[in-house]
């Protein structure tokens, strides 16, 4: 080892090639232009956090915190009357967002109850019932359902759909919150669905077995082992299926009548946070209170919806971290 | 005991059976939503109606420019987000290490695609229009021509909005490509860029075509993010301009304008139609264009990832 | 004696906090075939890719210590790795071919390093598909997809693809584990002829195979070399226990 002949060897050996330094240049810049992107790419995001705010929380200038709950006013024999209304373009702007809270509820619940029965109920049957080879053609259909255009379904409640409701039930408004659920429940049913499947699918397959090999039926398999095992991944679909919910626009802007009335009857026109500023953003003029209460909605969707987001993201990651020995 | 068993497995039996029932039931509600649309929708699809103005007030005529925008718009978004989505999944799969700065970006990146579509709007409003384009026209003395609702801004907001898809489709795609192949370019000398080049990117090729396509189909589809971005109810012109090099001029898209789109144009026909009755077919007809479009950019791609997936499968 | 190609001094490696390799000091000497043998987890694999520094692709990798190939130090800092790489060939365990034509895998490397000139790509296939005596069983089907040829023909193809860039040196990790018996005979024969050229060292979890193709063995244990001597020796006459136990088959 310590022979001079093996050092001597290195003074014109190839491995002594020092590196070059124009491939080092040319690979750092690679690197760095990725690198750029990968910036920018978060930096898009966090623009989306800071216009919004930014201009959300200008509205904050004139309008108290308060006023975006309710207006107190005299009324005519000089009594104070609490008012919560959305009315922003009146001689005396009223900004209360509790009927647009309402309206969002109003909408968004139902067609949360509607499709988790449905899409939970079409997940088992994708996961655990339906055979294998059917199901490789049955889940293409389930993402061709959920990549329907919202406005298409929109469109389809408001000709279809609402004169259907109309004839059988009779509503106090053609157009209202229940016939918007039932428009949202066609956009969170294939999201519910197919992460149910997902979530059943990835119990592990020894525990059927293993309940089968105790005599189990396939349904008490089902319903005592797979569902409680996979409850938190289903759980996370719901979460994410009711915040899809309460973002969507198109069909509540079509569909639920856009009158901000403060009701819980689903039978009646409500007007939703997302239908608000899409109707309104366009008249508007730039600057003014309205116009930045309308980025305030905006905040309050975004918060709304990210909080949802989240807790369903974390009850995932959980899942997936139980279910990889 | 066959008997015994199969008497104690009513309640499963039946609620077996509502579990089909309620496939099903979907399953109709969908044919049936889908079958009426064609059928309403049918008739009025001619070549004509694929490339006319509407007429008359937008009682007759075709959906030609909304055509034309659609196309435009998810041409320039593709413009911006492929590349940018390509290069930031490139990043954090091949380059960045595991840190916790880039387990922020990935999360964010999946909250992204969580955040309501109009949401996309007010930012677009507020970012594309009223910073970078009042600031552009300031620096260039341009007037008023990019700080207000465009083409450009559209485009812009659309490729911000289906970033995520972008970026998550591209990262699954060099996930699943092996490792071993990797090393194998490596132990042959190759540096990281020519492995990524030409191991790496080839192998996820498919997959990055997936999400491209699913991209566009999302686009495509949006109509609330753009209702104060630009979209107009009707244009007399198309939003073309001769971009002129010398003597030599060749038409393109005029970003700087406003457009009609497919799905806009739809929900302005239903809702704020002079003759909703009458345009009623119209109606059908440009529905039934948007979801043939939305399927068969949907099936392309499903079909792209299912060979894909085969082929991995395969290795 | 033989000169020597590889020297290894002192040499320690971390996985994080995980010491995977302790004070490894060996000399590999040229033309010979070189043998890695030791029970799982040892270490083995990690030793060979030190030698070409594939463990610098693995994060939290700390390594000390010199590692020399004819008197360079291939762990200094101005040291070009791609050069490395290049001449110090790898075959792995399982075949990793890429997915594209048996011609395509083979230029690949040659590619790289800027050869175009199409005649010169078709010498060097037909050469290293000679060299690993593949060359009639594929001369037809150049443009067929590698990873339509068998286990064992695509694992001859790997080496080919590693002569390819001609390298002086080659690392094989288990070359033969995932093949057939006769499969793993064509690969032995073919590690015997190539020992004229090349500097080889070879991972296996075959005592026969060892004590067949080696010149030199090498036994680790638990990360430490324990014994490295002529392999006629190591199987026949160890000096320490722990090898006598291993090669004896009585533990591991
Ligand atoms: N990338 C890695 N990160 C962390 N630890 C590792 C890594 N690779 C290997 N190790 C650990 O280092 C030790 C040596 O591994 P190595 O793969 O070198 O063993 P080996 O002798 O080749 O085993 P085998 O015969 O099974 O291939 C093992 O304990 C292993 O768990
Ligand atoms: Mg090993």
């Amino acid at each position: 080892m310590e022979d001079k002949e093996f050092f001597q060897k290195a003074v014109n050996s190839k491995y002594a090639k020092k590196i070059g330094k124009h491939t080092r240049l040319k690979e750092s810049l690679i690197k760095i232009f990725f690198a750029v992107n990968g910036t920018m790419a978060l930096i898009f995001i966090i623009l989306i956090f800071v216009f919004l705010f930014k201009e959300g929380f200008k509205a904050l200038d004139h309008i108290g915190l308060l006023d975006f709950l309710y207006l107190d006013r005299p009324d005519a024999s000089g009594n104070i009357e609490r008012v919560f209304q959305w009315y922003p373009t009146s001689e005396e702007p009223r900004y209360s967002l509790i009927p647009l809270l309402i309206g969002t509820f109003l909408t968004a619940f139902p067609a949360t109850i509607i499709s988790t029965l449905l899409g939970v109920g079409a997940g088992i049957y994708l996961s655990e019932v339906a055979n294998p080879k059917f199901k490789e053609f049955l889940k293409p259909m389930i993402e061709l359902f959920a990549g329907i255009p919202t406005v298409v379904l929109g469109f389809i409640m408001l000709v279809v759909g609402a004169s259907f409701f109309n004839d059988i039930l009779h509503p106090a408004n053609r157009l209202n919150a229940f016939v918007a659920s039932i428009g949202l429940s066609f956009v969170i049913i294939p999201i519910i669905a197919s992460l149910t499947e997902d979530a059943l699918h990835s119990i592990p397959n020894d525990l059927r077995m293993a309940s089968y090999g105790l005599g189990a039926t396939k349904w008490q398999t089902i319903s005592k082992v797979i569902l409680p095992a996979a409850f938190s991944g289903v759980s996370a679909s719901i979460l994410l299926g009711f915040g899809r919910a309460i973002g969507e626009t198109m069909i509540v802007l079509m569909c639920a009548g856009n009158a901000a009335n403060l009701t819980s009857n689903i039978f009646l026109s409500v007007r939703t946070m997302t239908a608000t500023i899409a109707a309104e953003m366009g008249e508007v003029s730039q600057g003014s209170d309205h116009y930045y209460s309308l980025f305030f909605i905006g905040i309050v969707l975004f918060t709304i919806t990210f909080f949802l987001n989240l807790i369903a993201e974390i009850i995932i990651n959980k899942m997936r971290k139980k279910n990889t020995f | 005991m066959e008997l015994k068993k199969r008497k104690k497995d009513i309640a499963g039996f039946v609620s077996i059976g509502i579990v089909r029932i309620t496939f099903s039931f979907l399953v109709l509600i969908l044919l049936l939503l889908l079958g009426k649309i064609f059928i309403e929708g049918i008739g009025v699809i001619s070549l004509e109606f694929l490339i006319d103005e509407p007429r008359n007030n937008m009682t007759e005529g075709g959906i030609g420019p909304a055509i034309f925008g659609t196309v435009a718009v998810t041409l320039l978004m593709v413009l911006f987000a492929v590349p940018l989505g390509v290069f930031s999944a490139i990043y954090l799969n091949e380059y960045a290490k595991d840190t916790f700065f880039t387990r922020i970006i990935r999360t964010s990146i999946n909250n992204l695609a969580g955040v309501p579509s109009i949401v996309f709007g007010l930012f677009g409003l507020g970012f594309f229009i009223l910073f970078i384009g009042k600031n552009l026209d300031e620096v260039f003395q341009t007037g008023l021509l990019f700080g207000q609702p465009a083409l450009l801004w559209a485009s812009t907001t659309l490729a911000v909005l289906v970033l995520p898809i972008v970026i998550v489709s591209t990262l699954e795609a060099l996930n699943s490509v092996p490792k071993s192949h990797r090393d194998a370019s490596y132990g042959l000398g190759a540096t990281k860029w020519q492995t990524i080049k030409n191991v790496v990117l080839p192998q996820a090729r498919p997959g990055i075509l997936t999400g491209t396509i699913l991209a566009i189909s999302r686009g495509a589809g949006e109509t609330a993010p753009i209702l104060f971005l630009g979209a107009a109810f009707f244009l007399p012109n198309l939003p073309v301009a001769d971009l002129c090099i010398g003597d030599y001029c060749i038409p393109m898209i005029n970003p700087t304008e406003q457009f009609m789109y497919l799905a806009y144009h739809i929900f302005i026909m239903a809702t704020q139609s002079a003759n909703p009755t009458k345009t009623l077919p119209i109606q059908y007809g440009s529905t039934l264009v948007l979801i043939v479009l939305t399927f068969l950019l949907n099936i392309t791609a499903i079909i792209f990832r299912y060979r894909f997936r085969k082929l991995l499968g395969r290795l | 004696m033989k000169e020597t190609k590889i020297v290894v001094k002192d040499l320690n490696l971390f996985y994080g906090d995980k010491q995977a390799l302790k004070k490894i000091t060996m000399d590999i000497p040229d033309k010979r075939v070189t043998a890695f043998i030791g029970p799982s987890g040892c270490g083995k694999s990690t030793f060979l890719r030190v030698i070409n520094r594939m463990n610098d692709l693995i994060d939290h990798v700390k390594i000390d210590g010199e590692v020399y190939i004819d008197g360079v130090n291939i762990y200094d800092r101005s040291l070009d790795i791609v050069n490395l790489r290049k001449n110090v060939g790898m075959v792995f365990q399982k075949s990793n071919l890429f997915p594209k034509t048996v011609y395509e895998n083979i230029v690949y490397g040659p590619r790289i390093n800027g050869i175009k000139d199409k005649k010169v790509l078709d010498e060097i296939v037909e050469r290293t598909l000679n060299q690993a005596a593949i060359w009639e069983e594929v001369k037809d089907r150049l443009n067929d997809n590698a990873l339509s040829l068998s286990g064992g023909q695509q694992q001859r193809l790997c080496i080919a693809r590693a002569l390819a860039v001609e390298p002086e040196i080659i690392l094989m990790d288990e070359p033969a584990s995932a093949l057939d018996p006769i499969s793993t005979a064509k690969i032995e024969e073919l590690i015997h002829d190539l020992k004229k050229q090349y500097t080889i060292v070879i991972v296996t979890h075959n005592m026969q195979q060892a004590a067949r193709v080696s010149d030199q063995t090498a036994f680790f244990y638990l990360g430490e070399l324990i014994e490295f001597d002529r392999t006629t020796t190591i199987f026949t006459n160890p000096s320490k226990k722990q090898t006598e136990d291993y090669v004896t088959g009585r533990f591991g």
